[in-house]
């Protein structure tokens, strides 16, 4: 059997006395897109915020088979793992420039792989090219998350985690996000996304796990699930 | 059919290009007041020899809290090590000044090292009220520690600046080698704040745990930059000390919290341009209403309330407002 990409046993966390993610285990295999569902609360947040450190707590967590659950955010980020946060975190007062250089910390200022990797995400999202000089701020939603997804690109991701990408945005143009990470994802990149349109994540993802109350009630293939009915139960499972 | 993976959203706004006018007006306005200060006599020399210390203690100030988004409230304890450190290796120990003025922002630096590793850990206003316990602390300590500092006596008999044969005798020579070392400390700064660095620190400004997920020691350079800001400091300290010839524990307590607040909020937290602007600003308003004689002070914060409520990102903000960067 091969190493994971990415397992983690038992990871939980809380916030004060709340246990936001009870103990919870999941595997993302090389090159796989696993989606995550789950109403409101539920934890998905939580748990891709305990994956990346940001909301630590006990449960190990493996990447490519190595313990990394005692590594800070910023070494995990150097590791290749990286997080598009939920609103996404983008620095608003600077340039679109500055925020995809920033992407690039890992690494470590070379500028000939930054412009390397620039050119990357320039031809993922065109768009972002004929902004380089605008502030983050002043782009509409469906810009902000090409900027959110492409700084995730230029840290050269191995495991790109995305939470609600599509929130905020347009039907049409969530779907058309959702399908760039598709392909992203059909070139061999390894995806964790967490996502509310369960019909869109369905689409794209192999593999789903449900998450209810901050635990996973359900891990299926993603045909399984007919209609929204079929969530509901297990939301309220 | 398949949509394309590859995304274009139609254009929603547009860039411009010009003159860069906001630089031309600011680098006149500079020019005037330096043509101004070498061409008048030595009290105004003084105040704006003052305003461009300030000048310096705010530019480092600015990289803390403008840049890199975190509270201060106790740069004025590295000040008071800069001019104490200078004073007492000086006047004591026979140091030239240019080699006391570096040895004390080392001192410095390795203090704020020290203080700043367990105070960084706290947030906000806890971290505020850390730094200004750091301020008042150094303050007791330069009133009470009368063998080294002389308490409320004050320093004395400290040599103007110079090193070697070389030493700045009139005032205006005085004012020059600030104005060349503020240049210095705001080329600095400027280019910091366009480095990797400088980058990471303003992206932890934006939010601390994005900057940490895209790779950014967080912790680590938060310290490096109340560093940076501990070196301004001590270095416009050990400056106020060879400039006047004097110090005393006033010089370096709360009111120069104050001072340097209003003159960062002022000309614009955040900005290049903004401290230098806030430090001239607040030291010659004053100044230019003494016709209004009783009723100076209250003129001087009417103004100043006026320029924060109808230019709420300071002076450097209102000028970006009104004569946008120029973008290509």
């Amino acid at each position: 059997m091969t190493t994971p990409l990415l397992e983690i046993r038992e990871l939980s966390a809380r916030y004060g006395h709340v246990e936001a993610l009870k103990p919870t285990s999941l595997t993302v295999a090389e090159g796989e897109l696993v989606t995550i569902l789950g109403p409101n609360g539920a934890g998905k947040s939580t748990l891709l915020r305990a994956v990346t450190r940001l909301t630590p707590g006990p449960g190990a967590i493996l990447f490519k088979g190595r313990d990394v659950s005692a590594l800070p955010t910023h070494k995990l980020s150097e590791l290749g793992i990286i997080l598009v946060q939920e609103g996404r975190g983008l620095f608003g007062e600077m340039s679109v420039r500055e925020n995809l250089i920033l992407g690039a910390y890992n690494t470590g200022g070379n500028a000939a792989e930054i412009a390397a990797r620039l050119e990357k995400v320039f031809t993922l999202f065109p768009r972002l090219k004929e902004r380089l000089d605008q502030k983050a701020a002043l782009m509409s939603g469906g810009e902000q998350q090409m900027l959110a997804i492409g700084r995730a690109m230029m840290a050269d991701p191995k495991l790109l985690m995305l939470d609600e990408p599509s929130l905020g945005l347009a039907p049409r143009v969530a779907a058309e996000i959702l399908e760039t990470l598709g392909e992203l994802n059909r070139q061999g990149l390894g995806i964790l996304l967490v996502e509310q349109k369960a019909p869109l994540a369905l689409r794209l993802a192999r593999r789903v796990y449900v998450l209810s109350l901050g635990r996973i009630v359900a891990e299926l293939p993603s045909h399984e699930i007919k209609s929204h009915h079929d969530l509901t139960h297990y939301y309220l499972h | 059919m398949k949509s394309s993976p590859i995304m274009t959203l139609p254009i929603t706004t547009s860039t411009s290009a010009g003159l860069p006018w906001r630089q031309i007006l600011l680098a006149a306005l500079g020019a005037l007041v330096v043509v101004f200060a070498f061409s008048a006599n030595g009290y105004v020399v003084t105040v704006i020899g003052f305003a461009a210390i300030y000048a310096l203690f705010c530019t480092g100030l600015n990289f803390f809290m403008g840049f890199t988004g975190q509270a201060s409230f106790g740069q004025n304890a590295f000040a008071a090590l800069g001019g104490y450190g200078s004073a007492i290796l000086t006047a004591d120990y026979g140091f030239e000044p240019a080699v006391a003025l570096v040895l004390t922002m080392a001192f410095s630096g390795v203090v704020a090292l020290i203080v700043g590793y367990p105070t960084l850990r706290l947030r906000g206003h806890y971290l505020a009220m850390a730094t200004f316990a750091l301020g008042l602390i150094t303050y007791e300590i330069s009133i009470n520690w009368t063998d080294l500092t002389q308490g409320y006596m004050g320093y004395s008999g400290i040599p103007p600046l110079g090193i070697g044969p070389y030493y700045a005798d009139t005032p205006k020579q005085q004012l020059a080698v600030i104005l060349i070392l503020l240049a210095l400390g705001v080329m600095a700064a400027a280019g910091l704040k366009n480095s990797r660095f400088g980058r990471a620190c303003r992206a932890i400004a934006g939010s601390e745990l994005a900057a940490g997920a895209l790779g950014i020691p967080v912790a680590r350079y938060k310290l490096v930059s109340f560093v940076i800001a501990a070196l301004y400091a001590s270095a416009a300290g050990s400056l106020f000390a060879h400039f006047v010839g004097f110090i005393s524990p006033e010089v370096f307590g709360t009111a120069m919290v104050v001072q340097s607040f209003t003159m960062l909020y002022l000309g614009g937290i955040g900005t290049i341009a903004g401290p230098l602007i806030g430090a001239v600003v607040v030291s010659l308003l004053p100044e230019l209403m003494r016709g209004l004689k009783d009723y100076q002070t209250i003129g001087y914060l009417v103004i100043l309330l006026g320029i924060l409520i109808y230019a709420p990102k300071g002076i450097a903000g209102l000028l970006d407002r009104l004569l946008p960067k120029r973008e290509g």
